[in-house]
């Protein structure tokens, strides 16, 4: 089985799927010749063509709503953007004219929206943000966010075949950090699905993207103690019976998020605890989250907005001793 | 050469090499890993920023991009305030809190330059209202690229300020590529100043690598701003002798042989010799005097960056900036060598 990068996963996903079906291809800004910002498309343009990798124009709302046309008709687009900040100028063609398409008309639009999210490159503000929670609050579109290649290459098979608008968040600190084995013609990773990363019997950390990866460290660093922990994987929609299923068990709920406080997954998750699994909760659930604030330039302010793995740690051992 | 005019192209000549020469400073700071992040450097098109500012009152204010280090270096930002902040230093002029694409001096009539591409045509649009609606004879532009022309932000903006008459200048600065994309793909009509007549402005293309040649087509537009003629669309046609972004490769979607023309065409160079043809400007040492800044700033390098070396607190309140103790370093920020003359 070849050893995959995050970055070389999602590559490979797209590649597969692109040669099994002649209805997907690519839009997106310097994906062509150049293969993308960060070189998931290198090498697609000389074996898929012009006409299926798609060099747009600096407009991203432009081309986000031609895809959605080409979808209307029989195509499965899936477009990159750049840095995801910039989904945010192509906002009304997703959340109005694809994510109602299917509740308006009954007819799903299967475009699947995808690009590097997330901070820690010293990216500064307009290149860094968490925006999962943007669309995951606007019915009819789905938010995916793994954490690992193996889930990265089956969850992206999955936004493309699904029947309607997925957003597929890859985080750019992992595109080349993380490597794992993956086997080619891999399945697609059914959506709305978390997975237990590890199992434990006194708190559940509920996580994503790559703050999993800073929830393993924290977790090794509590060595000794018992310590579940569930990446979500899918955003929206929400797995809400794995949650409630592990706190039955550990009664004791953390969530670690990257994204800033208000109106995180975070929210969420502590709603459904309270509504669904009230009588098991031993304790607050408890949030780490970046503060609410947009992500700065500077490397000593952006390490201090997110979450590390000693305020992850100190969050659990306090939870773990309530 | 007169007196007036050598006068005039020296300090035309004096924008571009400080911005020439610490673009050259940034560069090296990112290759040292001193500066982190995106680092969009202005080589080779120093002559837009340039004689389209020097056309600017201290009053009049500006919209750039994510190439905007000249634009600011151009409106009077202190160098050591655009160093700080791309070494993400509290004391740079964003506070260490933007980086190199997020600038931002408002009391130099630097309005912000941006990392998302586009909305600055819409804001110098909407400046430019302010303006028109307390007559106050000054005058918004906006600095953008030829990537910037196929974006909605573009036809919006334009059509906007020409419906309302507004004092606008928008300076398409095109480099003929939007990072490796060359606008003749991108184009469905690679005239930029042709499309002005779309919107009912004109529009006015200029050899963006001749300093002297933007200046008086910046005179024009700025005055047809300034006495209610509405906005006018400038573009600028030239060329990045660096790559898109600093450390990004540059071979790939372009040939050497092409950079290298381009580097012949050197706005500094083709005007150094202009300044030459009569021998040294008799009023060089004179003007030089008055208004040393330039010369003397390039030596700097980010290492030497004064100021504290401490980074900025990790606060991470949203307050806006008019609630916050603005930089009590102000003498840095009011170093007169430093700033460009305002006007004529
Ligand atoms: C809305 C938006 N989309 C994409 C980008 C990514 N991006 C940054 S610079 C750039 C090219 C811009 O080209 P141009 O406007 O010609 O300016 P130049 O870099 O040539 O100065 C792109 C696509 C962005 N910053 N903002
Ligand atoms: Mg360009």
């Amino acid at each position: 089985m070849p050893e995959l990068t995050f970055l070389d996963a999602i590559s490979r996903g797209l590649w597969e799927e692109m040669e099994a079906d002649p209805t997907v291809f690519l839009m997106g800004e310097d994906i062509g010749a150049y293969g993308g910002a960060f070189k998931v498309t290198k090498g697609f343009l000389e074996k898929f063509g012009p006409g299926r990798v798609i060099e747009t124009t600096l407009s991203e709302e432009g081309f986000v709503g031609a895809a959605i046309g080409a979808a209307y008709t029989g195509l499965r687009p899936v477009v990159e953007f750049q840095f995801i900040d910039f989904i945010a100028c192509a906002f009304d063609m997703i959340v109005n004219v694809a994510g109602t398409s299917r509740y308006r008309w009954g007819k799903g639009v299967p475009v699947t929206f995808r690009g590097p999210w997330g901070a820690g490159g010293r990216a500064g503000p307009f290149h860094s943000r968490s925006i999962e929670m943007w669309f995951a609050h606007s019915p009819g579109l789905k938010v995916v966010a793994p954490a690992t290649p193996s889930d990265a290459k089956g969850l992206l098979k999955a936004c493309i075949r699904d029947n309607d608008p997925c957003i597929f968040l890859e985080h750019k600190h992992l595109y080349r950090r993380i490597k794992e084995e993956v086997a080619d013609g891999s399945p697609a990773i059914p959506l709305g699905r978390a997975r237990v990363v590890r199992p434990g019997e006194d708190l559940t950390i509920v996580t994503y993207g790559m703050m999993l990866h800073r929830t393993m460290e924290a977790v090794a660093a509590l060595e000794g103690r018992s310590i579940e922990v569930l990446d979500l994987r899918t955003i929206y929609p929400l797995d809400r019976a794995a949650v409630v299923e592990s706190v039955k068990k550990t009664g004791k709920v953390m969530t670690v998020t990257e994204d800033t406080r208000t109106g995180s997954i975070a929210g969420e998750i502590a709603a459904v605890l309270c509504e669904e699994a009230f009588e098991h909760l031993d304790g607050p659930v408890v949030r780490v989250t970046s503060p609410d604030v947009p992500i700065p330039f500077a490397p000593t302010l952006e390490d201090a907005v997110l979450p590390s793995v000693k305020d992850i740690a100190g969050a659990a051992d306090r939870l773990l001793r309530y | 050469m007169n007196g007036r005019d050598s006068s005039r192209a020296l300090d035309l000549y004096r924008r571009m090499l400080l911005i020439r020469r610490c673009e050259e400073q940034l560069a090296r700071g990112h290759q040292r890993g001193l500066i982190h992040g995106a680092c969009h450097t202005y080589v080779g098109q120093e002559a837009v920023a340039a004689g389209v500012c020097a056309q600017l009152g201290a009053e009049d204010v500006v919209f750039s991009t994510h190439r905007g280090h000249g634009h600011a270096l151009a409106k009077g930002v202190p160098p050591r305030e655009l160093f700080a902040e791309l070494l993400g230093r509290a004391t740079g002029c964003s506070r260490g809190r933007g980086g190199s694409m997020h600038l931002f001096a408002p009391e130099v009539g630097l309005m912000g330059t941006s990392g998302i591409v586009g909305p600055c045509i819409l804001q110098a649009a909407g400046a430019a209202y302010t303006f028109k609606l307390r007559a106050d004879g000054r005058v918004a532009v906006a600095f953008f690229g030829d990537g910037a022309v196929n974006n909605g932000a573009f036809h919006e903006g334009l059509n906007m300020a020409s419906i309302w008459k507004l004092p606008v200048v928008f300076v398409c600065e095109n480099n003929q590529f939007a990072t490796e994309v060359p606008f003749s793909y991108s184009a469905g009509n690679p005239d930029v100043a042709s499309r002005g007549a779309a919107y009912g402005l004109p529009g006015v293309a200029v050899d963006g690598n001749d300093v002297l040649a933007v200046d008086v087509a910046a005179e024009e537009a700025v005055r047809r701003a300034r006495e209610g003629g509405g906005p006018t669309l400038l573009e600028c046609r030239t060329y990045r002798t660096r790559p898109h972004s600093e450390g990004m490769p540059d071979f790939t979607y372009r040939t050497r042989e092409e950079v290298e023309e381009w580097k012949a065409r050197c706005p500094l160079a083709r005007l150094r010799v202009k300044l030459l043809e009569g021998g040294t400007p008799r009023n060089w040492r004179r003007s030089r005097r008055k208004s040393r800044g330039p010369s003397r700033t390039p030596r700097s390098s980010p290492r030497k960056v004064p100021g504290p070396t401490r980074p900025p607190r990790p606060r991470t309140s949203t307050r806006s900036r008019g609630s916050c103790p603005r930089r009590p370093s102000a003498p840095l920020a009011r170093s007169r060598s430093c700033r460009p003359p305002s006007r004529r």
